[in-house]
């Protein structure tokens, strides 16, 4: 038999929030996998919305390319406001 | 140093330093096997498991105490795809799980090879069985594999109604007739032995676990775990006003813990090796839904696909 695909399931918890990677589940098409993710990720009022994308529509970077992808941005304090120092009259900026 | 080597330390230290691995990232052959089995394992636990309730859902004993069972093997289900879907992250197929749990290659919680005897049955297993599966639960939320720690933080959400509920049968018949406490105590007698095995082999006789606990696969180890779920459960069973049928439980003093008495080894490796009163049952139960079930399958595929080759010709 045909394995059903894998879709990887999104939530929104309430209005005003994003959607959020819940996991995954088997659904024949994008239909059944929006009723199956009702079923299996929001018994408990934990959805008002529900994204389904299947799996391998999903491009993942790297974990090798961690490195060169994320460590630039750990030397750049200056993208902080932390890093610049107001005199101590200035109370709100 | 060689290549692997350097590899394999990386990993270590990655763990030692309290970082989750993620799928993708580069694990040892040993971890990947070590996850798949266990993770795997408790997924087909929680389908097995829903068989010895199933078999109460039609006779319970009031609407309220059949929807909250429903709900309870509803969960059961829900939980099973968690697991089955964080395995898979591993790069096994849920075609190639499911037939390692139906060919027997695959083991599931031995727990579920004992037979559901009277209504008291599913209270005790509400209250002891989820009880000691929490107890291994709550400890796996820290496990070090992301993915398997997300649907355990998600199970434990989940499962703490299971216990309450089964608690809930049995305080009601302990407040009932002679009768009903005496049902209460004869299905607390079968389940009490059998709860305590589920943590697995003692430490000393438990192969893998060493390496589980250095790789952080397991938090806490089976004795541990064992350990606390005897001295959460006394105090509950005072409450209820039953007897734990364990005449060595007794609190030690000096460890700061209940005492308590020799498993019997043998009965355990008899129903984990298949000859436990309901493995044969159970597994022809399992084999039997999944088959008969394959035409639905089938039929999704089907109509999918139509309703795609429509889309197509609507389009065009």
């Amino acid at each position: 038999m045909k394995d059903w695909p894998l879709y990887e399931i999104f939530i929104r918890s309430r209005n005003g929030l994003n959607h959020k990677h819940v996991g995954s589940l088997h659904a024949a098409d994008a239909q059944m996998a929006i009723q199956n993710a009702r079923d299996v990720y929001t018994r408990r009022n934990e959805g008002v919305s529900i994204w389904v994308v299947e799996s391998n529509q999903i491009t993942a970077s790297n974990p090798d390319d961690s490195e060169s992808l994320f460590d630039p941005a750990s030397d750049k304090v200056y993208r902080h406001p932390t890093f610049y120092h107001l005199p101590d009259e200035l109370k709100h900026m | 140093m060689n290549k692997i080597d350097s590899l394999e330390d990386r990993f270590q230290s990655r763990i030692d330093k309290e970082e989750k691995i993620e799928a993708r990232d580069w694990m040892p052959d040993g971890y990947r096997k070590t996850l798949i089995r266990q993770i795997s394992q408790h997924g087909h636990s929680e389908i097995v498991g829903m068989l010895p309730e199933g078999n109460w859902i039609t006779r319970a004993p009031s609407l309220k105490r059949k929807l909250a069972l429903l709900a309870k093997v509803q969960d059961e289900a829900g939980h099973g795809l968690y697991l089955y879907s964080a395995t898979e992250t591993l790069g096994i197929s849920r075609e190639e799980l499911l037939d390692q749990l139906h060919t027997g290659k695959a083991k599931y919680s031995s727990i579920f090879n004992y037979p559901t005897l009277s209504w008291a049955d599913i209270g005790a297993i509400g209250w002891l069985v989820d009880g000691a599966a929490i107890m291994n639960q709550v400890a796996l939320c820290r496990t070090s594999y992301g993915p398997y720690a997300r649907a355990m933080v998600r199970i434990c959400k989940e499962e703490s109604f299971h216990q309450r509920q089964g608690f809930d049968i049995l305080l009601t018949m302990c407040n009932g007739s002679v009768e009903q406490k005496e049902m209460v105590q004869d299905a607390v007698n079968r389940w009490w032995w059998p709860s305590l095995m589920m943590f697995g082999p003692n430490d000393s006789d438990s192969p893998h676990s060493a390496q589980s606990l250095k790789w952080k696969v397991k938090r806490l180890s089976n004795d541990e775990l064992r350990q606390r779920f005897v001295d959460m459960t006394i105090p509950q069973a005072k409450i209820l006003g039953i007897e734990l049928p364990d005449p060595l439980l007794i609190y030690n003093e000096t460890r700061g813990h209940y005492d308590f008495g020799e498993i019997d080894w043998e009965e355990f490796r008899q129903v984990v090796g298949g000859n436990g009163p309901c493995n044969k049952e159970r597994m022809a139960a399992r084999i039997k839904a999944h088959e008969e079930g394959s035409w639905i399958r089938e039929a999704a595929v089907a109509y999918a696909e139509k309703k795609k080759n429509y889309e197509k010709a609507s389009v065009a």
